[in-house]
């Protein structure tokens, strides 16, 4: 399977404070790879990594391209979309103006606006507040929008950074069930940041455990979810 | 009657201008929370450059929009070269930067064109059809062409993507960045916008006020005024903000306080917009919680 994303030796600091030691993962292409882990492991910086809006030493290649010391408007020209932690979402400007946002390194401007039909098909919910402004928007529906909003640039790599924080069980689920969809039907490949180890691992296919900035466990969903460890830490049971 | 209404008419023509200024300097503040205090010397070297392509014998509207495009110019520069490098520094830096620009384009403007009070022309004759009861032709012309600046910057923000992309940037630069904009580019744009409203504006007052280098001065102050009025991130409330100072100068010019003291009504609205109603008329009410 070859690998989209490699990560070797990442280091990344906030001022004096070193957060991430050297991580290195891969992931492969057309999967679900989870990170998981306890507040303050290091995910969010991990995948502020990728697309590089945080300072970092070590490498990150993706498709076999250096993306350390790149701009992040040029990561996302290269199909990485980000849906960051606190969804990220573009509050004075409307549900259809956040989408377009989302197209905005798009030439194809037919096919734009396709994919909004699709992003209102998936998302019932956000084509009846089209006009509406995106902040006055309950907390799932902006994590849907937000999760659209990466998706219309269609990405090659989606990064999630905790989609289920602060929302509802049945929000939740909904939309775990069509982020597994996307990456069904479009092959769409994620990168999934969740404190939930339970969720995470029951949409993704790899997981890797990260503790204090180092990578501490990795291999398969199943594999993750049967280790004694992992269970009685991060699962619980 | 008739006095009155004439000084209201004039002080909606007057407003226009001070609305423009005050949407030049919301369109940055906006984009950077900080206010350019060198837009009124930028505004009077345009108006300078212009004065100077008509002397070599440049038709009125041929030297109208040659200047507008080359301010348009060099605001982006300014920004790209001078602004870039401090836009994550400390306000006071910032703050400093503006007043070296205000000091570096006031003494270019009376170096390169002298001190002297130069007339500048109107576009508008005096007899034309825009003269009515209440207006001069210039006055009537000018309020013209400041409307169909506004409408066409509202229709740039509002249909077309970069104006969509600008207004992202400047709401929320992380998030813009994360669907591949240039956040810094739009900062550069909003600055040539902002130098080529100011180049408008300057060559709109000149012809009334007369062209020396301390043209904009009061200007600018009355400018601040209907910023802060309207609320300084709202860019319909600059131009309300603008009508409203236009008219209150006039008035109470007229009638109360005497024409000497009408500086003083944009220093009283200030000073009491910041004291009383910080977020101005239709500004957003910023609450923090200590």
């Amino acid at each position: 399977m070859a690998s989209l994303l490699e990560v070797s030796g990442l280091t990344a600091a906030y001022g004096a404070t070193q957060v991430l030691h050297g991580v290195s993962f891969e992931i492969p292409a057309g999967q679900i790879t989870a990170v998981l882990g306890a507040n303050g492991a290091g995910k969010t910086t991990t995948l502020r990594a990728v697309c590089q809006t945080v300072r970092t030493g070590g490498s990150v290649r993706f498709e076999g391209r250096e993306l350390v010391g790149t701009a992040t408007e040029n990561v996302v020209r290269l199909g990485v979309a980000h849906v960051p932690d606190g969804r990220g979402t573009f509050t004075a400007l409307s549900v259809e103006e956040n989408l377009l946002l989302g197209a905005y390194v798009r030439r194809d401007r037919p096919r734009v606006a396709e994919d909004i039909e699709r992003m209102y098909t998936r998302f019932p919910r956000l084509k009846e507040r089209r006009q509406q402004q995106a902040g006055t928007l309950s907390g799932g529906e902006q994590q849907m929008l937000a999760i659209s909003r990466a998706l219309m640039l269609r990405p090659k790599l989606l990064l999630l950074d905790e989609p289920s924080f602060g929302l509802a069980p049945k929000i939740v689920a909904e939309i775990f069930r069509i982020l597994r969809t996307i990456n069904a039907e479009d092959g769409v490949s994620m990168l999934l940041v969740e404190q939930n180890a339970h969720l995470a691992l029951g949409l993704a296919q790899h997981a890797y455990l990260l503790e204090t900035g180092r990578v501490a466990l990795s291999g398969r969903s199943e594999t993750l979810m049967a280790d004694e460890a992992v269970r009685r830490v991060y699962l619980g049971y | 009657m008739d006095g009155f209404l004439h000084q209201v008419f004039a002080g909606l023509a007057n407003g226009c201008i001070y609305g423009s200024v005050a949407l030049a300097l919301v369109m940055i503040f906006q984009a950077t929370h900080h206010l350019n205090f060198a837009q009124g010397e930028m505004a009077t070297f345009s108006t300078f450059v212009a004065w100077a392509l008509i002397q070599q014998g440049w038709p009125y509207w041929g030297a109208f929009c040659a200047t507008v495009a080359v301010s348009f110019l060099a605001g982006l520069v300014i920004q790209r070269v001078i602004l870039r490098p401090v836009e994550r520094a400390p306000v006071l830096t910032n703050v400093n930067v503006f007043i070296g620009l205000l000091l570096i384009f006031n003494a270019l403007s009376g170096w390169l064109f002298d001190h002297t009070v130069k007339s500048f022309p109107s576009p508008f004759a005096q007899e034309s059809f825009l003269k009515s009861r209440f207006f001069s032709a210039h006055e009537m012309g000018s309020f013209l062409v400041m409307m169909a600046v506004l409408l066409a910057l509202y229709a740039f923000f509002r249909f077309t993507s970069l104006g969509l992309a600008m207004r992202a940037a400047a709401q929320n630069p992380d998030s813009a960045r994360l669907v591949g904009i240039r956040v810094s580019w739009m900062l550069a744009v909003g600055w040539g916008l902002a130098a080529a409203i100011g180049a408008v504006a300057g060559m709109m007052v000149a012809p009334v006020v007369f062209l020396d280098p301390n043209m904009m001065a009061g200007i600018l102050l009355y400018g601040f005024a209907s910023a802060l009025l309207g609320g300084v991130d709202n860019p319909f409330g600059a131009v309300i903000g603008g009508l409203i100072v236009g008219v209150l100068e006039n008035l109470l010019g007229a009638y109360v306080i005497g024409t000497e003291l009408k500086l003083t009504v944009a220093l009283v609205l200030i000073v009491g917009t910041l004291t009383l109603m910080p977020a101005g008329l239709f500004g957003k009410r910023l609450v923090t919680r200590v």
